[in-house]
């Protein structure tokens, strides 16, 4: 590797260790399943690797095939990790009129 | 460069703010969807960019697996019942893990005459991580799902063998890092790390399994983030690393929450010293029936539910939230104190609780809650044990000494939701259940639950 390269991709490295402990220690532990899950979809962004071993040119069929494989689960990890978080989040809310509306229900 | 590759390359840079300002949006439940909403167009962007900048030639297996895994992902979302999120959340550590792992193999494939020593090194890691937490994030799953038991699984010698797994897997990853023409070597150290990472997961017990989850969590990204530096591709690093440093926040936090080192999680067996009473718990449990316990909490000012992986497992989310809605309906305070590690993954206890509608202003950390125990009339603790052993705290000799725990024996009387008399999942006694003000009701949760709310509209 081009030591500049390198060296570019440890700042990217470093920074992105940073940026991440001062953004995550912010989330409260409400919500540390729905983080777990949305910081898996978003991991999921191997995809593009994968995209590229599965179809790009000059690879051999071994390398397609090995592509395949990665990018069916990556996107199963995007698409139910995003589907899943939003499943979560939704729940999350503060005291609603939609409770008043259950309570409502129940015979006094 | 080609203007497809510069757009490719712009979408990258895209991806990678949104991705970081969807997790700054993640700081409150408010806005936390809005910036998922933001993640998934930075992640669409991506994924176009490279179909448009990457030079596809063959498409067959692209959209073949695009569209194998779109259904599949589709049907997960849809259809995983919260109760089964832990199971759910190890699977995609999986499968994360494995994607990072096969386009590493692919790299060798293809191009590892081109690889320089820091990019062998990388692709050593990202095979390793990739590989071992993919079969370990399996295990997770099939323990937590029950196929496996929960137990820890030991024998004798257990950690002399990891060490020695592990120092051939080293091995095998500097013969390969001196000479990359060594099939045979690589190959080994995928094999040798698949199997490690089954090593690794087995002999741990499903109450410890919130660190797992986390650790896990953090193997997969840091996978992901060494396919960046293979590939040197800057968004795949970005995420590889939130990722990561995320999995390991959360695991440091769960350490803590049990006072116990990652090590000690990792190499300790907990929950394997069955009948070692070192506590001096003695005496009886009172049980109390429906109908006094109906009245106690009726007549209550103040009530605090303490839940713990027994509503999980009875699913009793939705009986609490009934039975607690007719409590404030007769004036009652109600609250909810979540331990950081009640449940299997950090987290889940908060999840069940607003699938069933409660309010999140209702669910309170173990450090806001903890002063407020001794101004309560009744604290019920709904399928908990450890998190709120007295032990803990009291007797310097107690295996879980130190453990910081929910402080649920001030409070002036206590209703301890129970299958049986058996001891926890650690096997130790506790003495909370001894104490003249606990009374106990046997029983699933969830009907104990729903009968304690018919009881308390009939008081």
């Amino acid at each position: 590797m081009n030591p500049a390269v390198l060296i570019a991709s440890v700042y990217v490295f470093a920074l992105a260790a940073f940026l991440g402990y001062q953004v995550i220690s912010r989330v409260p532990p409400l919500l540390h399943t729905p983080l777990m899950s949305a910081t898996n979809a978003i991991s999921g962004i191997s995809l593009i690797g994968s995209l590229v071993l599965a179809g790009a040119k000059g690879y051999p069929l071994p390398a397609h095939i090995l592509g395949f494989v990665a990018v069916t689960t990556a996107t199963v990890n995007v698409v139910g990790g995003f589907g899943i978080t939003d499943r979560m989040l939704k729940m999350f809310r503060k005291k609603t009129d939609q409770k008043a509306a259950a309570t409502k229900a129940v015979p006094q | 460069m080609s203007l497809t590759s510069y757009f490719m390359e712009a979408t990258y840079l895209v991806a990678s703010i949104l991705f970081i300002l969807s997790l700054k949006m993640m700081s409150h439940p408010d806005t936390a969807r809005r910036g998922m909403f933001l993640a998934e167009g930075g992640m669409f962007a991506a994924i176009v960019g490279t179909l448009i900048g990457a030079h596809i030639v063959t498409w067959t297996w692209i959209i073949a697996g695009l569209a194998v895994g779109s259904i599949i992902g589709a049907w997960m979302a849809v259809t995983v019942p919260m109760t089964a999120m832990p199971q759910r959340t190890a699977l995609s550590h999986a499968f994360g893990a494995l994607a990072a792992a096969l386009v590493g193999v692919g790299e060798f494939l293809v191009n590892i005459a081109e690889l320089g020593p820091v990019k062998r090194g990388a692709l050593g890691f990202e095979i390793m991580l990739g590989a071992l937490t993919t079969t370990g994030s399996l295990i997770a799953a099939a323990k937590l799902q029950g196929i496996i038991q929960g137990k820890p699984i030991q024998f004798r010698g257990q950690n002399l063998l990891n060490l020695s797994i592990a120092v051939v897997m080293a091995g095998c990853f500097f013969y390969f890092w001196f000479d990359p023409s060594a099939t045979f070597v690589f190959y080994t150290m995928l094999g040798v790390a698949f199997v490690f990472g089954v090593l690794l997961v087995i002999p741990i017990g499903s109450a410890d399994m919130p660190v797992v989850m986390s650790l896990l969590n953090s193997y997969a990204g840091l996978a992901a983030a060494a396919t960046g530096f293979v590939l040197g591709n800057n968004v795949l690093i970005i995420a590889g690393t939130l990722d990561g440093f995320s999995g390991f926040i959360l695991s440091v936090l769960m350490c803590k929450a049990m006072n116990r080192s990652i090590t000690n999680v990792l190499f300790g067996g907990f929950g394997s010293a069955v009948g070692e009473a070192t506590s001096n718990a003695g005496g009886i449990m009172r049980e109390i029936s429906l109908d006094d316990a109906a009245m106690q909490l009726a007549f209550a000012n103040r009530v605090i539910f303490v839940p713990g992986y027994g509503l999980a497992t009875a699913q009793a989310q939705h009986a609490v939230r009934e039975l607690a809605e007719l409590l404030e309906e007769r004036g009652v305070g109600v609250k909810y104190a979540i331990h950081p590690v009640a449940g299997r993954m950090p987290g889940h206890m908060n999840v069940l609780l607003a699938e069933a509608n409660v309010p999140y202003s209702a669910l309170y950390e173990m450090e806001q809650i903890n002063p407020e125990f001794s101004s309560t009339d009744v604290a019920v603790v709904i399928g908990a044990n450890d998190v709120v052993n007295p032990d803990a705290r009291d007797n310097p000799k107690s295996l879980i000494a130190g453990m910081p725990i929910l402080e649920v024996d001030r409070a002036k009387s206590v209703i301890v939701l129970k299958r049986g008399q058996g001891r926890g999942f650690s096997g130790l006694e506790n003495p909370l259940f001894f104490k003249s003000c606990t009374a106990m009701l046997y029983g699933d949760a969830k009907s104990s639950l729903s009968h304690l709310a018919q009881a308390v509209q009939h008081v």
